[in-house]
């Protein structure tokens, strides 16, 4: 009984961890860029939600608000950051000759700044205390499932979760815009001969990226104990979902997301101390049999 | 009115002068061969052109307005399209997807899907198939078709008969020349003097990045051509040619 | 376009060859590692009489980020692979010193150069599984490897758990003797780190390394070993960094997991090396000595400092891409790796 109901809480945990890893499968599947800062920018906008919440706003209404937000600062972070940092990358191809700096480095030690700056940002502003957003009744909420009571916020998060994939998908498959981005991870050069602004591009599928992961850090301020440190664990877990799943395969990523919820809870039901340990040994072994993944690139993003 | 009129361009590629003051014209309708030995500078003139590389001096004009230093990506909107060397298909995308990218830029004219299709029966066959797996025949007619439906008032063609079979590329000329002689304006760069002259109404040849023929394709004289191409002085100096003042 | 040689060549038949001489280094680099040895004499000579223990303690933890930092830039600067996850062995580092030097009760300079090993040792099969990961999801695998570290400590019995171990090798030892050990022993590690890590540039090695980090695929079909190279940096980097970490520890007599494997070892190492200078072995020295004074200068400002350096580190990727030696210095270099031709 004990097992059924950590199989079932590391299944619903999976829907937090693709929810999370959408948005940094989109940004390197267009871009190849790992953004190191994913974690704490969830974070950011739990404590966004939270500040909201706490100023009297319903929290639909502060989802409706930090949502766009988030899309907004993507657009400005890809434009102003990740853009400079990209042009870098493009620079070191061309010029060979002599130290060449940080080069095809550069976009990872940005985001990497960013994070390293934003995470101690969010201690002063907000002290390393653990917060929670506060949600009412809906924390402790359960469905009826067979023998088991099913957390209700555990469940919207993965139908969300599971929504929000299918709708990036289609995005990407259906619309030509999707259509542009897909090209331009192609070959960015090809794609402005079309019309296509990689710049432009680049910026909308980065705020894509931070809508879902606005979404995703919402989320987790409302079902985990958050605190400006907790970015680190966020980027991992994500990570680790994209990576089980199989790169540039959004279904691979709620896949991988499932197996790390499951890996969590059935460890922390065999050892309490060691639930994150054991999801980092699933995608530890997963690297080493399946290095490409459970679900290799179904569906190239 | 020339379509595309070019003045004084130049092309650096680091230090390396590339293209050195090449003026051409295009009257509607027509189409121009741009010929050369590698490194003329020919596929440096079309990246200029298609605004994938910017010239450091002169001036290009798309129906009278300078679009000299327009980005690639809005000059394509302008109506300048490019089949750049080496197709360049989206390996990721499936056929018609790719053909789909050509109405990115948002021209709707003549040129759609179905009339792609009906110049590149063989295209519409695989449609589904990735870019990344069509042989050299079928990416140069898929990157052709992508460069129509953005209906170009312009359409710039680089080497493409670049390693393709002898009979391939006769399929695809005689699919360029259907599509010029429907009244599209084009640019075509080549190495193949013959396929050229298939679909050319006037030749202009490059050496060391200047032009050093400029001749009406129709009775042609292929030893003043050669001798351009390789840079030998022929005996009745071609080089600075009269412009065609016409309009 | 090299027409007109040809009839000079043959107008000229036999010129005199000029013959072509080939230098390394040059009278800057005379200068500069002139100066540099000043320096460390005057560190081992001359400072530890005229500051104050704390001040030495503090000069300790320089040393550190300058081994830091070196080995860091090893992997990045010339191996292209950007780890997030060196804490691993800073940790490994700090727990292998106290364990060596308490448990089995070997001399302290034994058990950091040991703890260095030890690093080693865990660095090479951590290679084969981090090495399947390519570009920037290398960096975040290295630091999910750095967590199961961190976690597996916590976990093994003795290592102390979550409060960590403090070392006991020099109970009944003078304070200020054991501070002069330790500083000379460090400012020795970081002298040897340092031509180390020049020496393993100007190597084979190195030559290869370069190679694999201009064009990967071009140095592979000149034969260059790609991942035997990268795996060679990995170790020895990895390799450093515990160094580094079993110097902490000596120096702040113990560790905890929460600070030893603190991913802020690898931010410091960052910034160490972009804001020095990337790919050269000035920049990391350069990197070090402006981080170890920002964090004395804003120490009182409490975690305002890392804001400052997230800021200033992402402003010099973007601006000055080459670092503060690239920017200062030009082509000229202490520790010359390349070779000039003049004909």
């Amino acid at each position: 009984m004990d097992w059924l109901n950590a199989g079932v809480q590391g299944v619903l945990l999976g829907g937090q961890y693709s929810l999370l890893a959408c948005g940094l499968s989109l940004i390197f599947g267009v871009m190849r860029i790992v953004n190191l800062a994913h974690g704490v920018l969830a974070v950011l906008a739990a404590y966004l939600s939270l500040v909201l919440v706490q100023q009297g706003l319903p929290l639909w209404l502060a989802v409706v608000v930090v949502v766009p937000v988030f899309a907004v600062l993507g657009y400005a972070v890809q434009r102003g950051l990740f853009n400079p940092a990209l042009a870098q990358v493009r620079g070191s191809d061309s010029a060979r000759q002599g130290s060449r700096g940080a080069g095809e480095l550069a976009p990872l030690l940005v985001s990497f700044g960013v994070a390293v700056a934003l995470t101690s940002l969010l201690q002063e502003v907000f002290s390393a205390d653990t917060r929670k957003i506060p949600t009412g009744d809906l924390a402790s909420a359960g469905v009826p499932l067979g023998p088991l009571s099913v957390g209700l916020l555990p469940l919207i998060t993965l139908v969300v979760a599971a929504a929000v994939i299918a709708a990036v998908q289609v995005f990407l498959a259906r619309t030509a815009t999707g259509r542009a981005m897909r090209a331009v991870a192609d070959d960015a050069g090809a794609a402005a001969m079309y019309g296509v602004d990689p710049r432009h591009t680049y910026a909308v599928a980065t705020a894509l990226a931070f809508a879902t992961l606005a979404l995703a850090g919402v989320f987790v301020g409302m079902s985990t104990q958050f605190s400006p440190g907790y970015g680190d664990l966020v980027l991992l877990f994500a990570f680790e979902a994209v990576i089980i799943g199989g790169l540039g395969s959004l279904w691979g990523t709620l896949l991988g997301g499932i197996v790390l919820g499951l890996a969590q809870t059935i460890g922390a039901q065999i050892d309490p101390q060691s639930g994150v340990l054991a999801g980092h040994l699933v995608f530890l072994a997963v690297l080493v049999v399946r290095p490409g993944g459970l679900l290799p690139r179904s569906v190239p993003a | 009115m020339s379509v595309l009129e070019v003045a004084g361009l130049e092309v650096r590629y680091g230090d390396l002068l590339a293209v050195d003051g090449v003026g051409l014209t295009l009257a509607e309708g027509e189409t121009l061969a741009v010929l050369g030995a590698n490194g003329a500078g020919k596929s440096t003139l079309l990246a200029a052109l298609a605004g994938t590389h910017l010239p450091t001096a002169g001036t290009v004009l798309l129906d009278g307005d300078p679009v000299t230093r327009v980005p690639a990506h809005r000059r394509v909107r302008r109506g300048i399209a490019l089949v750049p060397e080496g197709r360049r298909l989206f390996p990721s995308l499936t056929v018609e997807e790719n053909l789909l990218m050509g109405r990115y830029p948002r021209r709707f004219g003549p040129w759609d899907l179905r009339a792609v299709y009906d110049v590149f029966p063989h295209v519409a066959e695989i449609r589904d198939r990735r870019g990344g797996v069509l042989s050299g025949g079928q990416q140069q007619a898929v990157a052709i078709g992508r460069a129509l439906l953005t209906n170009p008032r312009v359409l710039l063609l680089d080497e493409v008969s670049l390693g393709l079979a002898p009979s391939v590329v006769t399929q695809i000329y005689d699919a360029v020349r259907r599509i010029t002689a429907e009244g599209t304006t084009a640019l075509v760069v080549e190495q193949d003097l013959d396929q050229a002259l298939r679909v050319a109404d006037r030749v202009q040849c490059l050496l060391g990045g200047r032009t050093v023929l400029e001749a009406p394709a129709a009775g042609l004289d292929r030893e003043a051509v050669a001798d351009a191409y390789f840079g030998i002085a022929a005996a009745p100096t071609p080089a600075p040619a009269p412009r065609p003042t016409e309009a | 376009m090299s027409a007109p040689n040809t009839t000079a060549d043959a107008a000229v038949p036999a010129a005199p060859p000029a013959t072509p001489t080939v230098t390394r280094g040059g009278r800057g680099s005379v200068v500069g590692g002139g100066v540099l040895v000043l320096v460390v004499v005057l560190l081992a000579a001359v400072v530890p009489y005229v500051v104050t223990l704390g001040a030495l303690s503090s000069l300790v933890m320089l040393f550190a980020l300058v081994i830091l930092g070196t080995t860091w830039n090893l992997l990045a600067g010339y191996g292209g692979m950007v780890s997030v996850g060196q804490q691993a062995y800073v940790g490994v580092g700090g727990y292998a010193l106290i364990q060596l030097a308490d448990a089995v009760g070997a001399p302290p300079w034994a058990a950091v150069l040991a703890a260095g090993l030890v690093g080693a040792v865990l660095a090479l099969p951590t290679s084969y599984l981090v090495f399947r990961l390519a570009g920037g999801y290398f960096a975040i695998g290295t630091w999910v490897v750095a967590e199961v570290f961190r976690l597996v400590t916590m976990q093994i019995g003795g290592l102390g758990g979550g409060s960590g171990l403090s070392l006991s090798a020099f109970r009944g030892t003078d304070r200020v003797d054991r501070v002069a050990f330790v500083y000379w022993f460090a400012l020795a590690l970081m002298v040897a780190v340092v031509l180390g890590t020049y020496l393993l540039m100007r190597s084979r090695v190195g030559l290869g390394l370069t190679a694999i980090r201009d064009d990967r695929v071009a140095a592979s079909s000149l034969g260059v070993a790609v991942d035997r190279g990268r795996r060679i940096v990995y170790v020895a980097g990895s390799a450093g960094a515990a160094l580094a970490g079993a110097l902490i520890a000596l120096s702040t007599l113990g560790v905890t997991p929460g600070s030893i494997y603190s991913v802020n070892w690898t931010a410091a190492m960052i910034f160490i090396v972009v804001v020095g200078g990337i790919g050269t072995i000035e920049g990391p020295l350069v990197g070090a000595v402006l981080y170890w004074a920002l964090q004395q200068a804003l120490a009182p400002l409490g975690t305002w400092y890392l804001v400052v350096l997230g800021g200033v580190a992402v402003a010099v990727v973007l601006l000055a891409p080459r670092g503060l030696w690239g920017l200062v210095a030009g082509r000229f270099q202490i520790f010359p790796t390349t070779y000039r031709v003049r004909i």
